[in-house]
């Protein structure tokens, strides 16, 4: 991979940072995931926006000029010196999807969390990298409490392609999200090798 | 569907929520978009030198983001730790970059990361945290 930094010279090589995206409505764990596998406390980015970048057609949210502040919290993890992955929890509205497009440009792929007593909340993301050709799986986050559906059930309900893996996920614990993260790279390296 | 929290009806100053007192487009004279460079959220930076102690043209947020990039940090960490929004670390980074005080590295193009041993060192590195 050609890596060499901007300003050439006797600096040492910088890792390579990937990124991948967890998406999925309001309160369908997100940050959750991302730390429990980030190495450090998930971090909060933010961006100032004017009604410019607002969708025009929501009169719910924005009723007159003014700025709105979207914040995505996000993780890292450091594979050494040679890579490092920034985990971005996005922000699940649709009238933000153009800061989907930055944060999706040039992802590994994208984990859409889904909250099944809100299962609508997450179309707008699946639909999204359907469009965009996101490599994505759904990860059903089975909350205490919440009534548990085995993952072809949800596939069903979420009317998305047979290849897509669905899985069931407890955002809160290491290994669970370890193993939802994997089966995401594994899906995108599959369809990588397929081109 | 589920807006995030609304801001209040009037401006107000000085609640909890306030932010910086200083506007972030004071910080950047104005400018929207950075003389140099991309900036992605996951663009990775590291300061060249230590901060300089006579810093002509650069303002306090300049000095602490060459102090935080001491050690390699990406766009969206040197956010986080200033409490700024990305818009005006973009700017603030170009001016940087611009002065050679900064390196940077960009990441791979989307087209690019079919490095498919890329994959399997995630796919390792996540089984062994």
């Amino acid at each position: 991979m050609a890596s060499a930094p901007s300003s050439a010279g006797t600096r040492r090589r910088m890792p390579t940072a990937i990124k991948i995206l967890v998406a999925g409505g309001f309160g369908a764990g997100k940050t959750t995931l991302v730390g429990a596998v980030s190495e450090t406390e998930p971090l909060r980015t933010e961006e100032v926006l004017t009604d410019r970048g607002v969708g025009v057609d929501d009169l719910e949210g924005v009723e007159t000029k003014r700025t709105t502040t979207v914040a995505m919290d996000f993780g890292r993890i450091t594979f050494g010196e040679e890579f490092v992955l920034y985990l971005f929890g996005t922000p699940g509205q649709e009238r933000f999807w153009f800061m989907w497009d930055e944060v999706a440009l040039g992802a590994l792929g994208a984990v859409v969390l889904a909250d099944t007593r809100r299962l609508a909340d997450c179309f707008p993301a699946i639909d999204y990298f359907e469009r965009r050709g996101t490599p994505f799986i759904v990860a059903v986050n089975c909350f205490e409490g919440a009534q548990r559906y085995e993952a072809d059930e949800v596939k069903q309900a979420l009317q998305i392609g047979p290849g897509i893996p669905v899985l069931l996920c407890d955002a809160r614990e290491k290994e669970s999200s370890k193993e939802v993260l994997i089966t995401l790279v594994q899906h995108a390296m599959k369809l990588r090798a397929a081109r | 569907m589920n807006y995030p929290p609304q801001e209040p009806e009037h401006e107000r100053w000085l609640d909890e929520s306030a932010g910086p007192l200083v506007r972030p487009y004071v910080m950047t004279s104005g400018r929207l978009q950075p003389v140099r460079g991309e900036f992605d959220l996951i663009t990775l930076v590291e300061a060249t030198g230590p901060a300089p102690s006579v810093a002509i043209g650069l303002g306090p947020e300049h000095l602490s983001i060459i102090r935080l990039c001491q050690t390699l940090m990406s766009v969206a960490e040197i956010t986080a730790h200033l409490d700024l929004p990305t818009g005006t670390v973009r700017v603030l980074l170009g001016d940087l970059l611009d002065k050679g005080l900064v390196t940077v590295q960009e990441p791979q193009p989307e087209i690019d990361m079919q490095d498919l041993r890329m994959y399997q060192a995630v796919i390792d590195g996540l089984r062994a945290l």
